[in-house]
């Protein structure tokens, strides 16, 4: 049997977290196939035939997956679904979205945000924001998973697999898209970022929260994140939150500044190589997770830091 | 316009939960118990559509032991019309989850069905996908905004990145996001008058529907624990330890 991945993209390039879910599903040692639905996409199923350790690359191009709408995704994922023993995505806003969606169609449990594939009946996720582990076990004839992309190394370019197109389901009529708004960055994107710095409350403003941190963000070609706590006072956008609830990253480096380490923030960044807390609370429970903490006023650290490594 | 809101009894958050010594499940005898933050998001949009006058109705709805009554308490003090528990000897896993609230959604016939984007027990995020399957209706998952007509629901997406808007026929689920509202502060004298009102029980077993688990747990473990780390004395420290320790600092 084979496992099948169903790829994200953005209709330009085939995104980075599709990279982890194929290192994931090379544990179950079975050829890898990875659908490519979309509409104009023959340039992401070639870059997606390139990467090593993929076998073939399915293509379904039809105006119907051009928003990856999941009420019409999951119906061709159902038809197509059933010559394999298991189907993977990324645990991303868009894989979460679609795959519980095609395992209620298929009748079978799905398990979320696996950090490990012990075998390829057994599996690990979090539960209650990260302070627990549990290993599940499926006897589902078909095991669907959404894959945590921090927990997993994207898979690199060599490979060179066949490229087979299939026939489109219809539109089901359910939903119809509006608009997509993405803010564009000059920085690199959060979820898959080498380096991470990221505000809370203690930022105080929008406007500091930018004056403060996107230089040192430059500095070390990083990402923005933030606590919720940040988010809900409008000092960062929505997608910027890092945690239980938000985006989980696991970047070689993470800066937490002026964050004083709720677990539900913790279980977004817990997993990072390095982690350096800068807060005046010599107490904050950030420090218990940090590998260098620092207690000082971030309005000054913050700034000396980025001179500092100029 | 009639909506549906379910709402699940969960560990409150600022609860540390450890594994059972046995490490076969998690130890939460004796534990606060809550409603999902998530879903009384969802309960107070509910509301906030009624009492806009776009909405009539509001049914919460709980799948659960019969203690997750508790929880529908606290929807009827918020001002949920009526409440209804459908009771099971343990709590059922996401697939049969979705396929109970789906009864009650066939009987109630309602427009709009607002769901948690996740409960933070699992933090699973899949019983309104699964829910919405099920009915073969369109799903608007992790909603920061919503408009609500009486055909149709346009929602506002949190996806990476930014956002996304979707148009949904009725009926329709929407799965709702932290930033969507803040719920209202229940007060006291509502909580009293809220333990007289009527909660409606169905028995999970007399519904014909599977709910057996699909899933086995196997066990529950702490994660490993980071090595303890050092307080550096300056930023100059700081940058000598990241210049000796990570690749990308230079
Ligand atoms: C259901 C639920 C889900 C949640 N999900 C998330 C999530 O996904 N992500 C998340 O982050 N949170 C989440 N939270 C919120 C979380 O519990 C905390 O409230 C939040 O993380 C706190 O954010 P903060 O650290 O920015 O703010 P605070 O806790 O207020 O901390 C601010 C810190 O800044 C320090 N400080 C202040 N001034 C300075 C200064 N000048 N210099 C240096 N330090 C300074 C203070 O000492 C303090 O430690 C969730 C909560 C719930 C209930
Ligand atoms: N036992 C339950 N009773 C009622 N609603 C539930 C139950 N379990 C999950 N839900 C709903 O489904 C949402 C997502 O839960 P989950 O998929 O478990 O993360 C929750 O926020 C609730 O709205």
């Amino acid at each position: 049997m084979t496992i099948l991945i169903i790829a994200e993209h953005d209709h330009h390039q085939l995104k980075a977290a599709t990279r982890s879910v194929i290192t994931a599903a090379l544990v179950f040692k079975e050829d890898v196939h990875l659908l490519v639905a979309g509409q104009g996409v023959e340039a992401i199923a070639k870059s997606a035939a390139a990467v090593q350790g993929v076998a073939r690359v399915l293509v379904v191009d039809d105006p119907a997956y051009a928003h990856h709408l999941p009420e019409n995704l999951a119906p061709l994922v159902v038809a197509i679904a059933v010559d394999y023993s298991a189907v993977l995505a990324a645990a991303s806003s868009f894989g979460k979205d679609l795959l519980p969606r095609v395992a209620a169609l298929l009748d079978v449990a799905m398990v979320s945000e696996v950090t490990r594939i012990v075998d390829p009946n057994t599996f690990v996720r979090p539960l209650y924001a990260g302070n627990l582990n549990a290993t599940l076990q499926s006897a589902e004839r078909i095991k669907l998973l959404t894959v945590r992309v921090s927990s997993f190394e994207a898979a690199i370019d060599g490979g060179n697999a066949a490229i087979e197109t299939l026939p489109a389901t219809a539109d089901a009529g359910l939903s119809n898209w509006i608009s997509t708004e993405i803010q564009p960055l000059d920085r690199p994107e959060l979820a898959t970022a080498r380096v991470v710095v990221s505000g809370g409350r203690a930022l105080g403003s929008a406007e500091q929260f930018q004056q403060v941190l996107a230089p040192l963000a430059a500095r070390l070609n990083a990402a923005l994140g933030a606590t919720r706590a940040a988010v809900d006072a409008g000092y960062a956008p929505n997608d910027w939150q890092v945690g239980q609830t938000g985006s989980v990253v696991a970047p070689e480096l993470y800066i937490a500044v002026g964050i004083s380490g709720a677990v539900q923030h913790i279980a977004g960044m817990k997993e990072s190589k390095v982690i350096v807390a800068i807060n005046h609370d010599p107490d904050a429970p950030i420090f218990q997770w940090a590998d260098y903490g620092l207690v000082a006023d971030l309005f000054d650290a913050v700034k000396e830091l980025e001179q500092g490594l100029q | 316009m009639k909506i549906v809101v379910a709402v699940k009894r969960v560990v409150d958050p600022n609860i540390h939960v450890r594994p059972r010594a046995d490490g076969a499940d998690v130890d939460i005898v004796g534990v606060k118990m809550v409603i999902n933050p998530f879903d009384e998001i969802a309960v107070e949009e509910a509301l906030r559509l009624r009492e806009a006058g776009i909405a009539s109705e509001v049914v919460a709805v709980a799948v659960g032991t019969t203690q997750s009554q508790e929880v529908l308490r606290h929807t009827l003090a918020m001002g949920v019309d009526r409440a209804l528990l459908i009771e099971t000897e343990t709590m059922p896993q996401s697939l049969a989850t979705a396929k109970l609230l789906r009864v009650v959604v066939e009987r109630e016939q309602p427009r709009l069905i607002l769901i948690g984007k996740q409960a933070i027990d699992d933090d699973a995020a899949e019983v309104g996908q699964m829910l919405a399957a099920l009915l073969n209706v369109g799903q608007g998952t992790f909603a920061s905004r919503l408009e609500l007509t009486s055909e149709q629901v346009v929602v506002t997406r949190e996806i990476e990145g930014g956002q996304q808007q979707v148009l949904l026929p009725l009926p329709a689920v929407v799965t709702t996001d932290l930033r969507l509202n803040e719920p209202r502060y229940v007060k006291l004298p509502n909580l009293m008058m809220a333990k007289k009102k009527p909660i409606e029980v169905l028995k999970a077993a007399d519904l014909n529907v599977d709910i057996a688990p699909r899933l086995t747990l196997l066990q529950v473990a702490e994660p490993a624990v980071r090595a303890p780390g050092i307080k550096v004395s300056s930023v100059q420290e700081l940058i000598i330890k990241l210049r000796e320790q990570t690749k990308v600092v230079s």
